[in-house]
């Protein structure tokens, strides 16, 4: 969330798209209710099926699943043409006036620099047109054809309301309705926040989806102001602490890049990372990589870590290839590439596409750990449990280790929630049986690991061997210790240069990293968590909810990265010369002498308004982009590409329907459906009574939704003969689901490029392990694809069939 | 069920005893359940479970997200869901707390045969004492909005108590607690009365002409309350009655037992006793309605 689930409450409109907040979010969905009943804000509901929040809603609109970009670059179309949108903002913050190169381009469905055999974009000509100081070029009248808002004016003309219904089937009316609540946010005092979570992600497109609507949000000055902004609501906890830690394949702590294979020296891995501003003067805070760089290599190595050495650089894995994610390792799993798996905290024979090709690539593993508080579907993977987990044990060679951890209520630590709240909490319980910590399991590996190559030696011992473990247990570290390891500490005395004093004694905890150095004197294990952990205390410990203003921001209540901040850029509250847009609900404004409000400044604290540095300083020009440039694997602006399974062909460009560059291997091409054998689009999604395929274990949740079924409207169970609560097969060119049918009037037939469109709803949550009745699983049926920048599988819509059967045998 | 005492009673089923009244410096308190907000997570379903440690069975899947499929005597409270197509052909997904509605002129504390085991407090609050219940099903009978179960297991008849026991401590009930939007509020019933004013005007406001409370008169009104977005058409919220009635045979019951006085109420309950001890206890057979029917047909006739 770029701002907080309390801020929500400060909406004029909220918009749930790409989401189901009242379902999958209960707790937070109260600030939405709030919001509602004293700000007076309209909730608007865009979504395939009339949710749980759509019972709630405002204004509900139906759209096709998978089309979402088609609906967004509508509303932009919508925008543009009766300019509603915040001309102050958008000319001031945005990059609407930078001048796009010549030799950028987009025809019939493809940008400029496509290479076929690939499947990727030669991106260089993504860029602004430079001047002799290497300094974007502008045109604040917006004269220029080449601008940005000119460009992107041109992009999103197709995208008119009628060809808008016929890709999404959303009835016109209901589109220009939803169009002009958001346009009512375009005045500086109003605001829109925008709720979304795996209704976006789980495209092909995914990325692109979340991208739109912060376009949108740029358009209407909805970004950085109470109210506002893009709030990607997390779907399990500590999701968000994952990607924070950079538990992702490509990605190190605070969102630093793992080396790759041509990057052979620090030098060279630098040379694309300390971002030069792209505008005079701008701040552009990523020039401060090697400060974070080298403080994660020393509280990696510590003293093994020296200048000599360039920090250990060379003791960082580099990739191969851009990225092995989950879809790639269950590849290299069935393709016999991947003989071992360790997996902690998660359930992958559940939790990922092609069911099918997950059970067969598990069965061909040597070995399979798995770390779970529950008896996982994965840890039983080779367990005949009938139709539903067909397994043929006797045919499966693969060892699997079960460890039973700990769950949160049974350990110490820190969860970071949605809004990027760091809270500590506190053990509650003992664990039951042989359940042990995941930080005494991951030790014991380490320790034994260590111990076998200073023993055996090996190819390349240095990093393990080199790795600093200097806690009171080295078979077990306080969650304490390791929290003041993230946050970092001073090495050596700090000088402050100013006034060459010490500043910083050695061995303190540090307090901001704007603390960090880059010449070995401080160590930060997640740079963007420093200040979470000083010689105050936890800070993620603190329960004080006094909240300034009555605003949400509530600062003294645990602890936000970055630096204690509640609302992301939030420099762009003000005017250009620092006067809140909206006085009644201020953040921060500019005091004359310096900047003052109720959060943290995402800004420099005493940089004038008059030396025009632009608010987004995470950005080389300092600029929210509503062109990407080259940040995205798949065009710097949206397009509407079709789900890789899809009822109709892509009516903008036949012959580029569905996104070139999304992430699919040959053999998982071959699994794909056409229409006219699964002619219903399928989409996937959660219940509120489970969380994910946790929750069936407990006895009162399985109470509260026992069994597995389907979603499907009046009309098609006519035509198909399917009774309220009737059996039914659904199929997919995967795998197919036995299950009962929910006949309702919440789902009902759209009309895409003049055809009836039937829309098949699969909830998640059944498998065969826990209390819950046995069930097949969602992803029996879905197909393994990736979205193009973060390969999230294409869950939300893929093609299926439906046919009434008979109960089975009992 | 109850962790009060008969101090707290106002009312007793089944006997002219005066109680009391020790308590009735008390405020009223009522529970407002404001439908515009509910989100149907079931919360408050599951916080009912926790509290009052009650699990019934795994069921199946049953055309609809209503799980458990009914009221039961392990299940006090049930989200019920009903899909709507307004005048405009917009869906309207109408979601509704099931439960007792602790009727300030309960008719299960009516029909009940059987001296105390039905009592209203002081506060409202109408409760089973499950121990002096006989399992007679005449509660079922006699409450208007279906709420009463009979167990299969020990045959009495179970219902929500509003959380007496938190309530008599000076907590709201567990479902209060449990709700995310707020949706459930609780407190005097002047009070919610007050805040449910606030609600309807709201409501109003974004369209809903006919929003309003429920609270019954034809009951005396309630203790749970409803702010309805339809409260001209409370049935389209699965069946909430338009207007409750308790049913004509109570009534007659009644009528007969003040005349009659206490030998009447004896009779009776000996007749449901000696039916229990006969022919074992049971959920309301036909046989017991029959009975019940009997009983009062004779009573009807005495009178006349």
């Amino acid at each position: 969330m770029t701002n907080t689930w309390q801020d929500i409450k400060n909406a004029n409109v909220v918009v749930v798209m790409g989401g189901n907040a009242a379902e999958a979010h209960p707790c937070g969905f109260k600030w939405v209710i709030e919001a509602k009943i004293e700000n007076g804000a309209k909730l608007v509901v865009v979504d395939p099926r009339f949710t749980r929040t759509a019972a709630v809603a405002d204004y509900y609109a139906p759209i096709r699943p998978g089309t979402d970009i088609a609906f967004l670059n509508g509303v932009i179309h919508y925008l543009l043409e009766k300019d509603a949108i915040q001309h102050e903002y958008v000319r001031a913050y945005t990059n609407a006036s930078l001048i796009v190169k010549e030799g950028f381009d987009f025809q019939d469905g493809l940008f400029s620099g496509y290479n076929e055999e690939k499947h990727s974009y030669d991106k260089s000509s993504w860029d602004y047109e430079l001047d002799k100081d290497g300094y974007a070029q502008s045109d604040d009248t917006w004269q220029n054809p080449r601008c940005v808002i000119n460009l992107l004016k041109q992009h999103v003309s197709r995208y008119t309301p009628e060809m808008v219904s016929r890709i999404c089937g959303t009835p016109q009316d209901k589109f220009l309705h939803v169009c002009e609540l958001f346009a009512s946010t375009a005045a500086p005092d109003k605001a829109m926040t925008s709720l979304f979570a795996l209704g976006w992600t789980q495209h092909s497109v995914g990325s692109q989806n979340i991208r739109n609507m912060a376009m949108v949000q740029l358009l209407l000055g909805n970004i950085g102001v109470a109210g506002g902004g893009m709030n990607a609501l997390r779907g399990h906890s500590n999701i968000q602490g994952l990607t924070d830690v950079g538990l992702l394949s490509n990605l190190l702590p605070g969102y630093m890049n793992l080396p790759v294979d041509k990057e052979t020296s620090l030098d060279e891995y630098m040379r694309t990372k300390q971002f030069k501003p792209l505008r005079p003067g701008q701040t552009s805070y990523w020039q401060n990589y090697r400060k974070f760089f080298v403080s994660l290599q020393k509280a990696l190595w510590g003293d093994a870590a020296s200048k000599d050495n360039d920090w250990a650089y060379d003791w960082l894995p580099k990739l191969d290839v851009p990225l092995y994610d989950v879809i790639k390792a269950f590849e290299m799993m069935d393709q016999g590439q991947m003989g071992g798996y360790i997996c902690q905290g998660f359930n992958p024979l559940q939790a990922f596409p092609d069911r099918g090709k997950i059970r067969r690539s598990l069965s061909k593993l040597k070995f399979l750990v798995t770390m779970d508080p529950l008896d996982t579907e994965t840890s039983r993977f080779w367990q005949d449990f009938g139709p539903q987990n067909p397994a043929k044990s006797a045919e499966i060679q693969t060892e699997v280790f079960q460890l039973p951890t700990t769950c949160f209520a049974e350990e110490n630590g820190s969860l970071v929630n949605s809004a990027r709240w760091l809270q500590w909490h506190w053990k509650a319980a003992d664990a039951p049986g042989d359940a042990k910590s995941d930080i005494w399991i991951m030790t014991g590996l380490f320790q034994r690991l260590r111990e076998l190559y200073r023993k055996e030696g090996g190819a390349f011992p240095d990093p393990v061997l080199g790795l600093t473990w200097k806690y009171t247990d080295p078979h077990e570290p306080d969650p304490e210790e390791l929290a003041k390891e993230m946050n970092g500490r001073a090495l050596t005395d700090l000088v402050d240069p100013a006034t060459n004093t010490v500043a910083t004694k050695a061995g303190t905890l540090l307090d901001a990293f704007a603390q960090l150095r880059d010449d070995g004197s401080t160590s930060s294990g997640c740079w963007i968590f420093t200040g979470c952990f000083t010689e105050k205390g936890n800070q993620m410990a603190r329960r004080d909810a006094t909240d300034p203003r009555e605003q949400g921001i509530a600062p003294n209540w645990a602890w936000a990265w970055p630096a204690n901040r509640r609302i992301l850029y939030n420099r762009a509250s003000a005017d250009p010369d620092g006067k809140p847009w909206n006085p009644a609900k201020p953040v921060i404004s500019w005091n004359g002498s310096k900047w003052v409000g109720v959060d943290v400044p995402d800004y420099g604290p005493t940089v004038k308004p008059s030396d025009g540095v632009g608010p987004f300083i995470m950005n080389a020009e300092g600029m929210g982009r509503l062109f990407a440039r080259d940040m995205m694997g798949d065009g710097p602006f949206p397009e509407h590409y079709e789900p890789l399974e899809s009822p109709v062909e892509n009516v903008l460009h036949p012959k580029v329907s569905s996104n070139p560059v999304a992430r699919v291997f040959p053999n998982d091409r071959a699994s794909f459906g056409s229409p006219k054998n699964f002619p219903y689009v399928a989409t996937t999604y959660r219940l509120t009574e489970h969380f994910h395929y946790w929750t069936k274990h407990a006895l009162i949740n399985a109470v509260l939704q026992p069994e597995e079924f389907i979603e499907i409207g009046e009309a098609l169970a006519k035509e198909k003969g399917i009774e309220q609560g009737g059996w039914v097969k659904v199929s997919s060119k995967r795998g197919e689901v036995i299950c009962k049918a929910y006949v309702t009037k919440r789902i009902k037939p759209m009309t895409v490029d003049g055809k009836p469109t039937h829309v098949i709803g699969v909830p998640i949550h059944w498998g065969f392990t826990g209390q819950a009745r046995k069930g097949y699983g969602a992803n029996t049926l879905t197909p393994s694809v990736g979205d193009a920048n973060t390969q999230t599988p294409e869950f939300k819509a893929f093609l299926v069939n439906v046919e009434r059967t008979a109960a089975p045998a009992a | 069920m109850s962790d009060l005492q008969s101090q707290d009673y106002v009312r007793r089923s089944a006997t002219t005893m005066t109680p009391p009244m020790a308590r009735s410096h008390e405020d009223q308190v009522a529970k407002l359940i404001d439908v515009s907000r509910c989100i149907g997570c079931k919360a408050c379903q599951s916080a009912c479970m926790e509290w009052n440690d009650l699990r019934p069975e795994i069921g199946h899947f049953e055309g609809s997200y209503e799980n458990p499929a009914d009221l039961g005597p392990s299940v006090w409270t049930l989200m019920k869901f009903a899909e709507h197509e307004n005048e405009q052909g917009n869906l309207e997904w109408l979601i509704r707390k099931d439960g007792c509605m602790h009727c300030e002129d309960p008719g299960c504390l009516k029909a009940c045969p059987a001296p105390g085991a039905i009592v209203q407090y002081a506060n409202g609050i109408v409760d089973f004492i499950s121990d002096k219940c006989i399992g007679c099903g005449y509660c079922v009978k006699g409450c208007p909005f279906n709420i009463p179960r009979i167990s299969k297991q020990d045959h009495k008849s179970y219902k929500c108590t509003l959380c007496s026991d938190r309530v008599a401590v000076g907590l709201e009930p567990a479902c209060v607690k449990a709700c995310p939007t707020g949706a459930i509020m609780f407190g005097s019933k002047a009070d919610m009365q007050h805040q449910a004013k606030e609600r309807i005007v709201e409501l109003k406001s974004r369209g809903f002409d006919n929003a309003g409370l429920y609270d019954p008169q034809e009951v005396g009104g309630t203790h749970v309350m409803y702010v309805l977005h339809h409260a001209d058409r409370p049935s389209l919220y699965s069946g909430l009655p338009d207007k409750p009635r308790i049913s004509a045979t109570v009534d007659l019951w009644k009528g007969f037992i003040k005349p009659l006085g206490l030998a009447g109420i004896a009779l009776a309950a000996l007749a449901g006793f000696f039916h229990w001890i006969s022919a074992g206890p049971n959920e309301v057979t036909e046989e017991d309605e029959a009975e019940g029917e009997r009983v009062l047909r004779e009573g009807e006739e005495k009178v006349s």
